[in-house]
């Protein structure tokens, strides 16, 4: 087997709303999947977005194959259900899995979960540890674990647990499995990578989570620029668009001679989307420092055109590769 | 529906989409029966920029506004004065704009949930009393962190200053949470909570709730504290009981607030980007609205990207950019490019208005306003300015023709 891409197994992968994390950690996944290793994905947020980036039916809980990569890779889903969780919770340290149906009747799992806020990220970090520390024959079950996380703006505080529950639960069980889960997500073998967009408020977001995190002991991995968008200008014709330096008769004798109708009126309309395009690229490019300035490792992918279908993931999947052995070799 | 002869390159045999209903917002903002509007939606489609602008528009249009952001983005925040979390309303200076006639004010606040929730406290107890809850741990996770609290103490706010009958209009952004369903569902499922049965007999099950003592529930308890630990439990009934006396009960409190939501003069805008889990998450809260009885004014299209022209198609555009690059002129390079700029943002409007489309087919009845994207970030009072020509702006009234309500010409038969 070729050496490991990377020394780290917990992937978490957050990102302010609207960034696409839930498609990095897909794609992350495949990544890691390649050369005929098992990954497992985990979604966290109950919205079943794995399920339909793969195309398949509503993930339930139970680890699903979802799609094979390269070399006999494989990567296999996980939905986690807070509900379920509990009950595993409750038959692994209380033998107590036909009561806990019972009490899932009453509404008292419900009630659990409400009344202590924390719980329901206990329980959801509890079984992401179990996963990565999972071993058959001597061996782990899973080389990686991604984990599809909540957005940054919870992160710090879903990964946290330990601090918030025993600040709580002075005591009791809950106490003692929210500092083991601690112990696995504190370690080098975990990374939480930020996705971003060039735009203020993600790049601001990222920023943030990072102080956060660094400030709770968590490892932080890679910056993910997602959807960054490709000039389509020469790049003196871009300067020149975002100064508003072009105008329609840049383009009117070029586009007449192409038997354009009305050349005049649509060049002023192009340049006016020219002029747009550019603007917005150098907007975007203006973050490319900020992103930098956050001194990590930054990985830059593609906005993607169309719908996002298996095919773009695995496009999306060879750059984060690409990234993820680089950043090994560095 | 009618037969449609397709000519702008859509497969043959598609039916023609209905048109869905122009939103006048205008209208709605200068209406001075129009007393509070809800901007509600997914997260990151721009609600709090959508309020804000709305807002500053009802202020030029001479209404008195106050508009309560959850969580501004700094820069914005900033333009609107708010530099610090004060949870009071800051009167905005919005002098410099066009506003024609006499101007109205603006008033903007930031919610700081876990102070609005002190003030609660504090304001329907005495200074003991209060003391005692303020301290009390399992308070102090549920005010600064228990999921729903922010859209309760919204909630909560939204109340107050309607109370207070300082301002003529109320527009409210809401908490970013993962389903903008949380806005409605979250106060009452947390007044539910608090007031519940099922935490006074946990607390005091052989004083309250004898007769339901079963032997099942002893065991129910038992669990609980086992998994809870007993701490914390003990945490709960102490802040339970301190609770009892302090004000008629949180679940009254969180239904009077709900039923503000339903009076005549409440409006919720629903917000959405074009893409498809925005408005999927904006299809569910309409179905939603429809069935609570609450009014919609209709769906913000946030974000579009109309072409400047819609006289060249993408595939006329991109065969035209191969002629002209082939050609080799003086600017064939540069008027190349240009085309095939217009072909991607041809085809981003084709994705944007066929994503709007099914959103109007599935609800007909909604009235719809597309708003432009911008090249940058919506960061100050000019930004907004431009947002809100774009929200409140007459219906036809757009360089190219297109009607606001989409983001390209509907198809003509």
């Amino acid at each position: 087997m070729p050496p490991e891409l990377t020394p780290t197994r917990l992937h978490v992968v957050t990102g302010k709303g609207g960034t696409g994390k839930t498609t990095v950690a897909a794609a992350l996944a495949l990544a890691l999947a390649a050369d005929g290793r098992s990954v497992l994905l985990v979604e966290t947020e109950g919205r079943q977005g794995i399920a339909q980036l793969f195309d398949t039916p509503p993930l339930p809980y139970e680890e699903r194959r979802v799609a094979v990569a390269r070399g006999g890779g494989e990567v296999k889903a996980l939905a986690i259900d807070v509900e379920e969780a509990l009950l595993d919770y409750l038959d692994m340290f209380y033998n107590l899995r036909r009561a806990g149906r019972a009490l899932r009747k009453m509404g008292a799992i419900d009630f659990a979960t409400a009344i202590a806020p924390g719980l329901r990220d206990v329980l959801i970090t509890g079984k992401i540890k179990e996963a990565v520390t999972r071993r058959r024959d001597g061996r782990p079950v899973y080389d990686a674990v991604v984990v599809d996380a909540p957005p940054t703006g919870r992160i710090t505080r879903f990964l946290g647990v330990t601090g918030e529950m025993s600040q709580l639960a002075r005591s009791g069980p809950i106490k003692t499995q929210s500092d083991g889960v601690m112990a696995v997500l504190r370690s080098p073998q975990t990374a939480v990578h930020l996705v971003t967009l060039l735009e203020d408020m993600p790049v601001q977001e990222t920023a943030d989570a990072i102080a956060e995190l660094q400030a709770a002991g968590l490892p932080i991995g890679s910056v993910v620029v997602n959807m960054a968008a490709e000039p389509v200008l020469p790049p003196d014709a871009l300067s020149r668009a975002v100064a508003g330096e072009l105008t329609g008769a840049d383009l009117a004798p070029a586009l007449g001679a192409a038997h354009l109708p009305g050349a005049g009126q649509l060049a002023d309309a192009l340049v006016a989307e020219v002029v747009e395009h550019a603007r917005r690229w150098a907007a975007q490019d203006a973050l490319r420092a900020q992103v930098e300035a956050l001194g990590r490792p930054t990985v830059e992918v593609p906005l993607m055109p169309g719908p996002m279908d298996l095919g773009c993931l695995f496009e999306l999947a060879g750059r984060l590769e690409e990234h993820l052995a680089a950043a090994v070799a560095r | 529906m009618a037969a449609d002869t397709a000519t702008t390159g859509t497969p043959a045999g598609a039916r023609a989409p209905r048109q869905a209903p122009a939103m006048d917002l205008a209208e709605l903002i200068a209406d001075r029966q129009t007393r509070i509007v809800v901007c509600c939606g997914a997260g990151g489609v721009g609600k709090t920029t959508t309020s804000a602008a709305l807002a500053l528009a009802a202020a030029e249009a001479g209404r008195t506004v106050v508009v309560l952001t959850i969580d501004p983005a700094r820069r914005l925040a900033q333009s609107l004065g708010l530099t610090e979390l004060d949870n009071e309303p800051r009167k905005v200076d919005i002098s410099g704009g066009a506003a024609t006639g006499a101007p109205g004010e603006l008033h903007a606040m930031m919610l700081d949930m876990k102070r609005t929730f002190d003030d609660v406290v504090t304001a329907h107890s005495t200074p003991e009393r209060a003391q005692q809850i303020l301290d009390n741990p399992f308070y102090q996770a549920l005010s600064s962190s228990f999921a729903g609290t922010q859209e309760y103490m919204a909630m909560e706010k939204l109340g107050q200053l309607r109370a207070s009958d300082q301002w003529d209009l109320i527009i409210v952004d809401t908490p970013p949470s993962r389903s903008a369903l949380d806005f409605l569902d979250a106060p009452n499922r947390m007044g539910r909570f608090l007031d519940g049965t099922m935490i006074r007999l946990l607390m005091a099950p052989s004083r309250t709730g004898f007769k339901f003592a079963s032997a099942g529930f002893l065991f129910f308890s038992r669990i609980i504290s086992k998994i809870l630990g007993g701490q914390l439990l003990r945490d709960i009934s102490a802040f339970v009981a301190a609770l009892d006396t302090m004000f008629g009960g949180f679940r009254e409190r969180a239904t009077a607030t709900f039923e503000l939501l339903r009076r005549p003069g409440t409006w919720f805008v629903v917000v959405a980007a074009p893409e498809p889990d925005a408005l999927r998450e904006a299809s569910y809260f309409v179905d939603r609205l429809s069935a609570e009885g609450m009014p919609l004014a209709g769906l913000v299209v946030n974000r579009t990207h109309p072409p400047a022209t819609t006289a060249l198609s993408a595939t006329r555009a991109e065969g035209a950019a191969e002629e002209v690059a082939e050609s080799g002129d003086d600017g064939a390079a540069l008027a190349a490019a240009a085309l095939r700029v217009h072909a991607e943002r041809m085809q981003q409007a084709t994705r944007e208005q066929h994503l709007a489309d099914r959103f109007t087919s599935a609800h007909p009845d909604v009235a719809l306003r597309t708003v432009p994207a911008t090249a940058g970030d919506v960061h100050d009072l000019e930004g907004l300015r431009m947002m809100a020509a774009a929200l409140t702006g007459p219906d036809h009234d757009t360089p190219t023709g297109t009607p606001r309500t989409r983001v390209l010409p509907a198809r003509r038969g």
